[in-house]
């Protein structure tokens, strides 16, 4: 039912990078090394590939691709055999009730539970909604909570549209769960049941009033999975840190950075305190600072910011990064890889000192997630 | 002619290369339907034959996906009475891709 290349070919170990482009879905796959990687791909093609993820927990090796065709509309899609055949929910599945007369235009983000709830699986979607699937992504249904909200009706979209892009679970699998809205900002939820919006010192500058509940316009969200309580954030104006999981936060990026605009934030996922963003110019520009592609990295909760540039390129370089553009692996030190717009994937072996191309003329990147093959 | 006995229109459905997959690979539906038969009939009844053909027509709630046209005959339904035009005995009604996108 999915044309593509046929199964990804990777063993145990492997480090596999799904790369989500406009134009379908694309896959580089190393050894843990890291040194050689080789292109797959398209999967999907033509259509939008906003979401991807690969599951690994519990012995399952499942690829769930988040796909939205321009004329047919968005589906998810997985895969337990790396992509040599796949299959659809059945409908209803991953779609609003019927009472909310809503339709679900995009997903945004697929994103596994922790090793402790290795059945849950969440979904972000447009219009801005969040689903669990307890099956490994077979079926989901709407969080009905934060539908419910009294918030919702006056959340605003931004560029992207009114999207949940951005779902961040307890990784110990309690019930705390946190959200971002583009644009609303982020919420969470303690018990699992009531949600609150959780913008207390998140300035909006383009809103009359700049210190709003919600209307913050958080691009991506991300934390050290040892230290559940501390996230980074990166705002649409502003680079964000808080220690209590939302309750309040602090800005940790300006007069440190070249800009404070900018979409993704990753969390290394070996250190606490070290945290990479992608500074770029204004949020009218949207292009690397000054023509050059830095990566900003803080060891220190965001006190101080290095910028990392070996390898990557410094001359007329005028590349955009989406909020899901960037990711890293799990190893240590950790992998990290960037998509643009413009169809490049750069990679480092070593948390970012250097950086190498791994491939361009790709179509415009969406979104990059990466799994190491158990 | 129906089960109950009423009369019935048979309607050939001829659909893009792209759905028949989701159709069991099958290029066209043969329906068989009750007159007065309309576009949106027609859209029902596919969508019961073939639930993944029918959510790339329609989305859960209802809407007719932007991209996607219905021809009854030669005629795009959006420049007749659009789910309400009614299909005339031995049309051929095509579901396909607009000539859109980037």
């Amino acid at each position: 039912m999915v044309a593509g290349p046929g199964g990804i070919d990777a063993s145990a170990g492997d480090v596999i990078v799904l790369v989500g482009t406009a134009k379908g879905l694309f896959t580089l796959v190393a050894t843990p090394e890291r040194e050689t990687w080789d292109l797959s791909g398209p999967w999907f093609r033509g259509e939008q590939i906003y979401s991807a993820a690969l599951d690994c927990r519990h012995g399952r090796t499942r690829l769930l691709v988040g796909a939205a065709s321009s004329h047919w509309g968005p589906s998810v899609y997985r895969s337990d055999d790396l992509g040599a055949s796949w299959a659809e929910p059945e409908p209803g599945t991953l779609a609003f009730p019927d009472d909310t007369g809503a339709a679900v235009a995009r997903v945004w983000q697929i994103q596994p539970a922790g090793d402790s709830e290795p059945d849950v699986v969440y979904a972000g979607v447009e219009p801005a909604a969040l689903f669990r699937s307890d099956d490994g992504g077979e079926s989901f249904r709407l969080n009905e909570q934060l539908w419910g909200h009294e918030h919702r009706r006056q959340w605003q979209p931004g560029g992207g549209g009114l999207c949940l892009h951005t779902v961040v679970p307890d990784p110990g699998g309690g019930p705390r769960l946190g959200v971002a809205v583009s644009a609303a900002g982020f919420y969470r939820t303690l018990d699992g049941h009531t949600w609150e919006a959780a913008n207390v010192g998140i300035s909006a500058p383009f809103l009359p009033d700049p210190t709003p509940e919600f209307g913050q316009c958080v691009h991506k969200v991300d934390r050290h999975p040892s230290e559940p309580d501390t996230l980074f954030l990166q705002h649409h104006w502003g680079v964000y840190r808080s220690d209590d999981f939302g309750g309040r936060w602090e800005e940790v990026g300006t007069g440190k950075l070249p800009s404070t605009f900018g979409f993704p934030v990753v969390a290394d996922p070996n250190r606490p305190g070290t945290a990479y963003v992608v500074p770029l110019t204004s949020d009218e520009f949207r292009c690397t600072p000054d023509g050059k592609v830095r990566v900003y990295r803080t060891t220190d909760g965001g006190a101080s910011w290095q910028g990392l540039v070996n390898g990557l390129p410094q001359d007329d370089a005028w590349l955009t990064v989406l909020r899901d553009g960037f990711a890293a692996d799990t190893l240590d030190p950790a992998g990290l890889y960037l998509g643009t717009r413009t169809g490049e994937i750069f990679a480092s072996s070593d948390a970012g000192e250097s950086w190498r191309e791994l491939t361009r003329h790709l179509p415009p990147v969406l979104c990059v997630k990466t799994a190491v093959l158990r | 002619m129906r089960e109950d006995g009423g009369p019935a229109l048979r309607v050939v459905v001829c659909l893009a290369s792209a759905l028949r997959p989701h159709a069991g690979g099958a290029s066209h539906v043969h329906l068989d339907l009750p007159e007065p038969v309309t576009v949106g009939a027609v859209i029902d009844a596919v969508a019961d034959a073939h639930p993944a053909v029918g959510r790339r027509i329609r989305d859960e709630a209802g809407t007719l996906r932007r991209h996607v046209n219905v021809f009854v005959g030669p005629d795009n339904f959006r420049d007749l009475d659009a789910e309400d035009t009614v299909v005339p005995e031995s049309a051929e009604v095509t579901v396909l891709p607009a000539v859109s996108g980037g």
